[in-house]
């Protein structure tokens, strides 16, 4: 089935179509970088005649914290409302054998004959950030389909800043005792997230203590009134309600179509440069200048569309296919 | 003693000779019992099928394939009672390989003989009961850890009152080892988990020192016997060494007779091979040897594998080949006639020593890490590493496997000649049998009784009375196995243990294995996204060592492996092949439910339009390969395939050509 073909049937709310759109927009042969580029294109804003409605959620934070035990619960809560899911998992690959061992879809329970949900494993094959190379592209092509796409990730500190690319709104998950997390969000090297969570509340005193220093820590970056919320995954599972409804409210709150083409201007950024380098923003006389332009260029503009662009403007030859490779993020290229 | 210290006066009594069996149904089981009783036998060792194993009724979808396979099925008190029909319950002494749901058969086996007449003290036993080593390596949990804790505890905490004689829990370094544990680890995973019970039992007992004395006292251990038999006696000595020390230094118990180390024995199957499977009966008897040569540290009961276990499920003969191991052990040669033939051995000290202190010292970083509970993970991870170097030391002719990676030429074998006839097959017909009698159960009983009983089980789940008690009223009310893990369930949630497989490290790549990850890279390549494979277990076998040693061995040659784990039913496996969009589905089974539960992922996958190989591993008989390839299964792997670096280059050769294929077509 072709890219186009696969969009429109996303764009339609065809969610049978999405382990297919998957494969092909992690696939990196040219040809099916030129149907990733078609798929894409087929659920930009300019197809879809607006952003596309899903709720795309990204959930970080340390390894062990429970985050898929929460997004199991979190599925439940959201299946049970009606709305479809799809969730991505991210793992990170091993540096010596590219392999990678995707552990995490086990522990997201839910019944098999429910074509409402969907659950894709992913490995960040070497990239930095905490994302899969497809990931910004299949949650952008998701949310033309699913009510909610929750991107799962590892990490801390980095890797937040890509997942607020994409993300309508950005968790972090803690579990008692994440000292070290809080301090880097006091440092500043981690971004404010939308909403902070405590996961494994059963424990009762130090869930609380930790809730209270996170409270104290979003304070002192001035940032007190970041919603804050305290979860347990394991049965009885507690809290799992307010935040489904904290994340659904902080989606009402925002401006959806700002926030998403300040997500797509950045990832053009963020792409260029891991294409090009910082050679190649001065090329375009400096990010200041490079963001300029972009804040200069349509809302709906796609990211393949804005990096091609730039580099357009910066002389820098656009092969055949260069314009794809660009959605998964340059890593993909074939450097050797 | 008589004036020779070198000989007893009488010789010692021997040890309780066991067979582990049981199939099909309470009846066909019952009929076994008692020719193995006939035989020589003086206990019984029960084995429950994985449904019974895991609070499951014969007619739930993740019982299909398993009713009556490794065990017999138990729904009710009317199936215990048919089971040991005619078996005087007060006179023997009866082992149950049950922990998920040990508080439920036992109280069915309470009800049994209760309506024999015969009261609850006068029964002698063992439920094995020990849910940690089912998180580490077996797999038949039920339940999170904590409520999973909570009812090994109140097991204990009602039976130390009520049963005085029962051996409530059976602490299990045996599937330690068979999933690759060192006697090391062996002793100190073990010793960690028997912390972990005493220390939630004294909290439910109230913490008085006699009281805690009395339920140490009580607790006893399954321990492994590998073909190393010097090394591992003297593991058995270490464990015994440090059980007493734990006694005196952090119990307070101080009555020799509480202090003692009592153990029995299920001898080594993992190191017993597929190919000249004769060879196995020489391990097995040296591994008797191992638990019975010290009188110091001599094994309680005897249960002994049998020689064919690598190739199916043995029949009655092959059974009695072992049970006569252990005839002959106790009743032919002089060993009951002496005392302890290592005092003063400065090799066996220092053997003991050796290990006590590694034991020691791998407590210490259990005890790190908040206890045995908290650790699972840590130790998981640390058995898939140490299984994982076992299998590199024999692929690398380090450790030597006589007719596996030396001296593997054979004569044509009488024994094999006819190995269809060789292991016992269970009659597909006999699962609808059981689905039709469990609705004829369920139809005669006073259904408001059942729900009171429920309900009874639910409050006292919920709440902090001893779930004996509930568990009882229900086995009495004629509630089945299902109905009783469920109610459970509705209070205290399902349970996925954590695989171990992620935290694996890994291995040094030599030239094969780079060579392997340059196919993988290539071929990857040409697929256009990295290999991708799908590694789980259908149905309920616990048993996850192969597809943990697969999954660990395909990340190390470069697939992404997305690892489902255990106890997964036919549409889900399908499922997760297609949303992960795979290039390969890895299946493992060692239950003997492959027949089933093979073609109907093949039928599930296909169904979703998934066309990708299909590899399987485990047990298979070689009759059943031809059905198995005729069903769509594109290659069997069975443990004379021990070359993980061949099973996977086979992987990737299968992916290319249905890459080749697929490509051409298209």
């Amino acid at each position: 089935m072709s890219g186009a073909e696969l969009g429109a049937r996303l764009g339609r709310g065809d969610l049978a179509a999405a382990p297919e759109a998957l494969n092909l927009l992690e696939s990196t042969t040219p040809t099916a970088r030129a149907g990733a580029a078609e798929l894409i294109a087929a659920v930009s804003p300019a197809a879809l005649g607006g952003e596309a409605p899903g709720h795309i959620v990204g959930l970080t934070g340390p390894p062990g914290v429970g985050k898929s035990t929460l997004v199991s619960a979190l599925v439940a809560v959201w299946r049970g409302a009606g709305r479809s899911v799809a969730a991505l998992v991210v793992d990170p690959s091993s540096k010596r054998s590219g392999g990678a061992l995707l552990g995490d879809r086990v522990r997201i329970s839910y019944d098999p004959a429910d074509r409402g949900v969907f659950i894709r494993s992913t490995a960040t094959a070497h990239r930095l950030g905490g994302l899969a190379p497809a990931t910004r592209a299949a949650a952008q092509a998701l949310a033309a389909a699913f009510d909610v796409v929750v991107v799962e990730t590892v990490g801390v500190g980095q890797s937040e800043t890509d997942v607020g690319d994409l993300a309508d709104t950005v968790a972090v998950i803690l579990q008692p005792g994440s000292g070290d997390t809080l301090q880097f969000l006091k440092s500043g090297i981690m971004e404010i997230p939308d909403l902070l969570v405590v996961t494994k509340a059963d424990t009762g005193r130090p869930a609380q203590d930790t809730l209270r220093e996170a409270r104290a820590a979003l304070r002192s970056v001035g940032s007190g009134d970041t919603p804050t919320v305290a979860v347990s995954g394991l049965p009885p599972p507690q809290g799992i309600d307010e935040l489904a409804e904290a994340l659904d409210a902080h989606r009402r709150s925002i401006d959806l179509a700002g926030r998403r083409v300040r997500g797509r201007r950045a990832s053009a950024v963020s792409d260029y440069v891991t294409e090009h380098g910082e050679a190649g923003l001065r090329r375009l006389g400096g990010r200041r200048a490079v963001e300029a332009w972009l804040a200069k260029q349509p809302p709906s503009q796609d990211v393949p569309g804005l990096v091609s662009g730039l580099e357009g403007r910066a002389g820098l030859p656009v092969e055949a296919g260069e314009q794809t490779r660009d959605v998964f993020g340059a890593n993909v290229r074939n450097t050797t | 003693m008589s004036g020779e210290p070198h000989r007893l006066d009488r010789p010692d009594r021997p040890w309780l000779i066991r067979t582990y069996s049981g199939h099909s149904t309470a009846r066909a089981s019952n009929e076994l019992y008692r020719r193995n009783l006939a035989q020589g036998q003086t206990g019984l060792s029960i084995a429950f099928d994985l449904p019974t194993q895991t609070g499951y009724d014969c007619d739930h979808v993740l019982a299909r394939g398993e009713v009556g396979k490794v065990g017999v099925s138990i729904s009710h008190r009317g199936d215990m009672a048919e089971l040991f029909d005619g078996i005087p319950l007060d006179a023997m002494n009866t082992s149950m390989t049950i922990n998920a749901t040990a508080p439920w058969l036992l109280a069915l086996y309470i009800v049994a003989a209760e309506e024999h007449g015969i009261g609850p003290e006068a029964m002698r036993g063992t439920t094995q009961n020990d849910i940690i080593k089912e998180f580490l390596a077996r797999g038949t949990y039920a339940f999170p850890p904590g409520p999973s804790m909570r009812l090994v505890a109140d097991t204990i905490a009602y039976t130390v009152e009520h049963v005085p004689q029962w051996n409530p829990i059976n602490i299990c370094s045996y599937h330690l080892q068979e999933a690759g544990a060192t006697p090391v680890q062996e002793i100190a995973f073990a010793i960690g988990n028997a912390i972990a019970v005493l220390d939630a039992v004294r909290d439910r007992v109230g913490g008085s020192e006699q009281k805690v004395a009395a339920v140490f006292g009580r607790i006893s251990f399954f321990v492994n016997a590998g073909v190393r038999f010097v090394e591992e006696h003297a593991k058995i000595r270490a464990m015994a060494l440090i059980w007493e020390e734990l006694g005196r230094d952090r119990y307070g118990v101080s009555d020799p007779k509480l202090l003692r180390f009592r153990y029995g024995v299920q001898v080594n199957s993992l190191g017993l091979t597929e190919p000249q499977p004769e060879n196995n009966v020489q391990r097995i008897v040296l591994e008797a040897l191992a638990v019975t040569l010290g009188r110091d540290a001599r094994a309680r009961a005897i249960q002994l594998p049998a020689w064919n276990e690598a190739l199916g499920l043995p029949r009655p003969w092959d059974q009695q080949w072992s049970l006569r191991i252990q005839q002959v052990l106790a009743f032919e040669t002089d060993l009951l006639e002496y005392p302890d033939i290592f005092a003063g051995s400065v090799v066996m000290d220092g053997l003991v020593d050796e290990l006590a202190d590694g034991a020691r010292a791998e407590l210490a970083a259990i005890a790190d890490r908040g206890g045995a509970v908290a650790a699972v993970g840590y130790m998981k991870a640390a058995l898939v590493d140490s299984h994982r170097e076992r299998i590199r030391r024999i692929e690398a002719g380090e450790q030597t496997v006589v007719g596996v990676n030396r001296f593997t030429g054979t004569a044509p074998s009488p024994l094999t000649a006819d190995l269809d006839g060789g292991i016992l097959v269970v009659d597909p017909a006999l699962e609808a049998e059981q689905v039709r009698a469990l609705a004829g159960w369920r139809a005669g009983r006073d259904d408001a009784g059942v729900q009171t009983a429920l309900d009874g089980l639910r409050g006292a789940a919920a709440g902090d009375e001893n779930i004996m008690v509930a568990s009882l009223a229900a086995a009495r009310a004629g509630v089945t196995t299902g109905e009783w893990a469920q109610a459970l369930r509705d209070t205290f949630g399902d349970y996925r243990a954590p695989t171990g497989v992620g935290s694996a490290s890994s291995t040094k790549p030599d030239a094969d294995l780079k060579e392997l990850r340059g196919e993988v890279d290539l071929l990857s390549e040409s697929l256009g996204r990295r290999l991708k494979m799908l590694v789980g277990k259908p149905g309920l076998d616990g048993h996850s060592n192969g597809a943990e040693q697969i999954a660990v061995h395909a990340r190390d040659a470069g697939f992404e492996v997305v690892y489902e784990g255990i106890r997964l039913t036919p549409a889900q496996i399908a499922n997760s092949a297609l949303q992960e969009g795979v290039h390969v589905v890895g299946l493992s089974i060692l239950s003997g439910s492959h027949r089933d539960l093979i073609p109907e992922v093949i039928d599930a996958l296909r169904e979703r339009g998934v066309d990708v190989p299909v590899v399987v591993g485990g047990i298979i008989p070689d009759r059943d390969v031809g059905p198995l390839r005729a069903a769509g299964v594109a290659a069997v792997f069975t443990p004379k395939d021990f070359r993980f670096a061949e099973i996977m280059r086979q992987i990737v050769a299968l992916v290319a050509e249905r890459h080749r294929a697929q490509t051409v077509v298209g």
